[in-house]
Parts: C-alpha cells; structure tokens; sequence
C-alpha cells in the first residue's frame, strides 16, 4: 500500500490503466544503488576497524621490538619498564593473565555445564523463562561494579576463611570473572545441546535413559564441539577482561603461581600505564601496544579455535 | 548400560529388578535437578548481594548534593555532576554514530549480500570483532584517533570508540531481527512491484524495529559501563567544569563544541575513587556504582521486556 502511494503513477480513468513513467524508474534504480553502496559501505568499515587494530599494534610494536629484542621479551621473567634498567619479559603479565583466566574457567565450566544441562533438558518454559533473563541481567552488569564487588567486598570475606589472603589477590578476581562469563557460556552450550536433533534425545528415552542419563551420555557427547566452544570463548572473554583485575588484582608485574598474592595481568598493566602521563613514542608508551599485541593474539586464537568447532558442529546437525 | 551389562548370551534371562533400576535412575535424576537449581539459586544470590552490598554501601550518599557538585579532594563535598553530564554526551555521541551504522551493516549482511569470498570475509570479521577485548578497541583509538589523527582526549573520541565497540552488537541484533521476518513478506511486497530498497526501507525495517531496537539497547548499556577503552584514550578523572551547552539561545541554535571537550564519565570517576585509599572514596564510588547499576540493569530489563512482548508475532 505505501508503494502503490508513492509510485508516481499516473491512472487513466478510462481504461483503468497504471503507468509508470520511466523517470520514477530511474530514480528509483538510483536510489537502489546509492542505497546499496552506503549498506555496503557501513559492512566494509567492519573490516576497516580490524585493518585499523592490526595496523596500529603491528606498527607500534615494531618501534618497540627494535629497541627491544623479541627473545627477551618471550624469555625474561621479569617486567619493568619503567625502572633504570628495565626488562620487559612479558611471561610475567602473561602468567598473571592465564592464572586469573583459568580461575574464572574452573569456576564458570562446571556451573555453566550444570546450568546448560539444566535449562537444555530439565526446566519447564516457565523456568526458563524467569531464568533466560536473570542471566541476561547479571551479564549486563558494568565490568567495573564486578571490581568493587570483588575488592572491598568478597575478598575481606575470603580473608576470613583464607588467612594467607592479600588484600589485592588473583583467586578472587578470577572468581568474579568465572561468575561473569557464567552467563555467556550458559548461553552458547545450551545453544549447543539443544542444537543435538530431538531425535537423539527421544532414542535415548525409548532405550529407557532417564533425563541425566541422557543428557552424559547423549547430549553432550553430541554438543561436545559447542560446548567446548563455550569454553574457549569463555576464556577468551576472561584472558580479555580488564577492570575486575586492574581494580582488585594489583599492579604488581610478577610471576604468578600463587593465587594468593597479587598480580599483573596484561590489561591491568595496560590500565596502569594509561593512567600515567606517557610520553608519545616512548619505550614505556610503546610497551602498552607490545603488550596489546599479545593479548590481541591470545584472544584471536582462541577466538579461531572456537570459530572452528562450532563450524563443525553447525556441520554435524 | 546396566542391563546390558548384566545379560550373558546363552545364559537364562537374568533376574533384574527392574523397579529398584528406575527408582536408582529416578533417584539420581531428582539429585541432579536439585544441583541445578543450587547452582542457579547460587548465581542468583551473587547477583542480589552484589546489588545488596551496593545499595548498603552507597544509597545513603545519593542526594541532590552529590548530583550537582563537581569532583572534590573532599570525599564529602564530592559529587559526579561532570560525569553524568559527560556520560550521557558520549552516550549520545556513540548512540549517533552505532545505530545507524549497524543497522545498515546488518541490514547489507541479511539482504544485499551475495555468498562470495568479500562478503565470507566481512562475516567473519564481524564475527571475530564480537570477541575482541575492550581494551584493544582502547588501543585502536590511542593509536589511530589521538595519535594519528591528533583529535585529543574528548567526547567525540569516546563516541567513535565505543560505538566501534558495540557495532558487532547492534549488527548482530539487526540481523537476527530481519531473519526472523518471515519470506511471504518479502514476496508479497516484490509482487507488488516493489524493488529491493523499497522492500527494506517501506517492510522490513519498520517489522524489525522491535529487534533492533532491543539490540540497540543492551549495545547501550554494554556501553555506558564500559571504562577500560576511555582510560586508554586518556580519559581524565578529575574535571570540574561541563562541555559547552548544546542547545544556545542564538543562531544556530545548536552548538557542537561540546563534541571537542574533555570529559570524564561515571565509570571512570567510580574507577578513581575506588583507587583511592579513604574509606570515603570508595562510598562515594559505591553510589556511582549504584546509579551506573541501576541504569544498565533498567536498560536490559526494559530490552527484555521489549522482546518478550513483541515475540511470536508470525
């Protein structure tokens, strides 16, 4: 009805005849092409941002890595750059990083498993109803509300139960961030398992599996790829994640192996530097962009491995 | 498992118990049930103490005063006038910027694009800027915007930012939005003589608004709590003026300027008064944190809502 309204159009009472002149036609393949080049346009700035991300680590890092030489930087075990003699091994912030990361992970697997499995094959509707939007909830809650929450009130919790406990810790950080990517990996492996065809689930049931049973056994064994997909993008978003630990796991650039103590993380230390004064070009300022591209790499082969299994599974069924 | 386990060819049929099996089976079913609500009833508490420990911390300290006042060194005098104020520019700014631009994205994605290598990779890519860390798109505009550009640390620079961060977002929600509208439409509008422009701009997008506007809203409030890529870009803490006003009593009437002034935001003053070491800091961070949790959990309330009551139109 709102074409026939705008089509400039002109109707011969006579014969009841619409004709449509040429120049509306023209106008209109004008604008159908204007039209399509701007959509294509705003698509392709998409890859311009990632162009522009890729350029600007590359170029940046390969300033710094000519003051710099690479194997110190994947071999040194210490990290600070701003020191008389600085060292810029960048294992330190990497292991910061993997131990709050693989926390947040031991925490988030088995609850969003449990969840997934929860919610794919046990709740009613209505359950699900109530529970689909409460994670949404908690998922959309500013990243720097989690880092308040982790610093001044889980960990003086957690220093009642765990005496060896600093006040800057990466066990807590990593907790809050296994509670934050919990609705995130709810979300895709139940997406998973209920993409396993109904048909399976009802086999199992006719050989008399019950609801667990079927869900171990069948279920997952079919979900495996997405739900292992969850995972890795679950820990990529946690490897990624910035406020939580630059609030509540301290600025110290150390090895981590004990979750106790404090740590640097790669984004924590880039946090840090930001806030500072940093001179354009300096070997400090160029250290952030160093440390940018390493956490753009870890994030972007998770990122492809997870690409790649749910390629498979979406292959599968 | 068990049964088959059980039976030996050749044998006589084994003496299974049948109802002890499906009582056994029943009772483990019914315990993993209960595990799963723990678990859910867990992250629920998580999510309410967490909102709880907020309000006890901070809700004391919301007033008019603490609305209207500018940063001070004083916890007691301070107040997150410029940062609400800066808040909701670069909200504007980004709002501007990323909704059209993913709503056209989208919309070339769903309908224009034909499956060849070009297109294959901008799908991809956008797959894969979903999954990039915020910090890196602070990165970006350290880099290319500041640096590059010499544009310096303002509400613009903020906008483009963060409406770069949540364009996957919004192009994602535009196009699940158009999928879910159903073929016929399209065809009855083709049939009518309707051509490929006309059909998106006069069907398809007034059907989906509902979609788009309910990604459009949780982009939002990803953006509004987002504080890592505007401390990148070298946000400051401590501002005790507002960016030019606007709206202006003379021609033109509307005036840009403000698009080039510094700010700061509420999530980055939470951040500074969190890192500061009186305890009154950090209530005065308690109530930012308050009002920044209670427009972002009212942003994905109000996008649930939307999507709840516009669903199972077709």
């Amino acid at each position: 009805m709102t074409v026939a309204r705008d089509v400039n159009a002109s109707v011969d009472s006579g014969e009841r005849r619409v004709v449509i002149s040429a120049g509306f036609l023209r106008r209109r393949r004008l604008v159908g092409l204007v039209m399509q080049g701007i959509l294509f346009a705003a698509a392709a700035l998409s890859v311009l941002v990632t162009a522009g991300i890729v350029y600007v680590l590359l170029s940046e890092s390969v300033k710094f890595f000519a003051q710099v030489s690479l194997f110190d930087f994947l071999t040194d075990t210490e990290w600070t750059p701003v020191f008389e003699r600085p060292r810029f091994g960048i294992i330190t912030l990497v292991s910061g990083t993997l131990m709050s990361s693989l926390i947040a992970l031991l925490v988030a697997m088995p609850l969003g498993t449990i969840l997934a499995i929860y919610l794919s094959e046990y709740a009613n509707p209505r359950v699900r109803e109530i529970v689909k939007p409460f994670l949404e909830l908690l998922a959309g809650v500013p990243t720097v509300a989690f880092g308040y929450f982790a610093l001044l009130f889980l960990t003086p919790i957690f220093q009642w139960f765990i005496p060896g406990l600093s006040g800057f810790n990466l066990l807590v950080p990593g907790i809050v961030m296994g509670i934050m990517i919990l609705p995130y990996i709810v979300s895709l492996s139940e997406d998973a398992m209920r993409a396993v065809p109904a048909s399976l689930r009802e086999g199992a049931y006719a050989l008399g599996f019950t609801k667990l049973q079927t869900a171990l056994r069948v279920i997952i064994p079919g979900a495996f790829s997405g739900v292992t997909a969850a995972y890795i993008l679950g820990m990529s978003r946690a490897v990624g994640e910035t406020m939580v630990v630059a609030i509540a796991a301290g600025q110290q650039a150390r090895l981590a192996y004990n979750p106790l103590e404090g740590a640097a993380t790669i984004t924590a230390y880039i946090v840090q530097m930001s806030l500072g004064d940093l001179p354009h070009g300096s070997l400090a300022y160029l250290t952030i962009f160093a440390a940018g591209l390493t956490l753009f790499l870890m994030t972007f082969t998770f990122n492809i491995i997870a690409f790649w299994l749910r390629q498979k599974y979406r292959e599968v069924y | 498992m068990t049964i088959a386990m059980e039976f030996q060819p050749g044998s006589r049929l084994p003496q299974v118990d049948g109802t002890a099996l499906v009582r056994k089976a029943r009772r483990s079913d019914g315990r993993f049930e209960v595990i799963g609500l723990a678990v859910l009833v867990l992250s629920m508490i998580v999510l309410l103490s967490l909102i709880i420990d907020f309000m006890v911390d901070g809700l004391g300290r919301i007033s008019y005063d603490f609305l209207t006042s500018f940063p001070s060194r004083r916890p007691q005098q301070a107040g997150i006038l410029s940062a609400w104020v800066g808040t909701t520019l670069v909200m504007i700014t980004t709002a501007a910027l990323a909704i059209p631009l993913g709503v056209a994205a989208g919309v070339y994605l769903e309908e224009y694009a034909a499956k060849n290598l070009l297109n294959n990779l901008i799908e991809i890519n956008v797959t894969n800027l979903a999954g990039v860390p915020s910090i890196i798109y602070g990165l970006l505009a350290l880099g290319l915007f500041v640096q590059t550009f010499g544009l310096g640390e303002m509400v613009l620079v903020a906008g483009m930012t963060l409406a770069l961060l949540i364009l996957p977002i919004i192009i994602v929600a535009t196009r699940e939005a158009l999928r879910s509208i159903p073929i016929e439409i399209r065809e009855a509008a083709y049939g009518l003589g309707a051509d490929k422009w006309q059909v998106v701009s006069m069907y398809l997008l007034p059907t989906a608004r509902p979609g788009i506007l309910t990604g459009a809203i949780v982009g939002m409030s990803r953006a509004i709590g987002e504080t890592a890529p505007l401390i990148t870009i070298g946000a400051l803490t401590f501002i005790a003026f507002l960016p030019p006003a606007p709206v202006q009593g003379e021609f033109p009437f509307v005036n840009l300027d403000w698009l080039f002034s510094p700010f700061t935001a509420m999530p980055i003053q939470m951040f500074n008064w969190i890192s500061r070491p009186q305890a009154g800091f950090h209530v005065n961070a308690a109530a930012t944190g308050l009002i920044l949790l209670a427009m972002t959990l009212l942003m994905n309330g109000a996008a649930i809502w939307l999507r709840y009551r516009l669903r199972t139109r077709y």
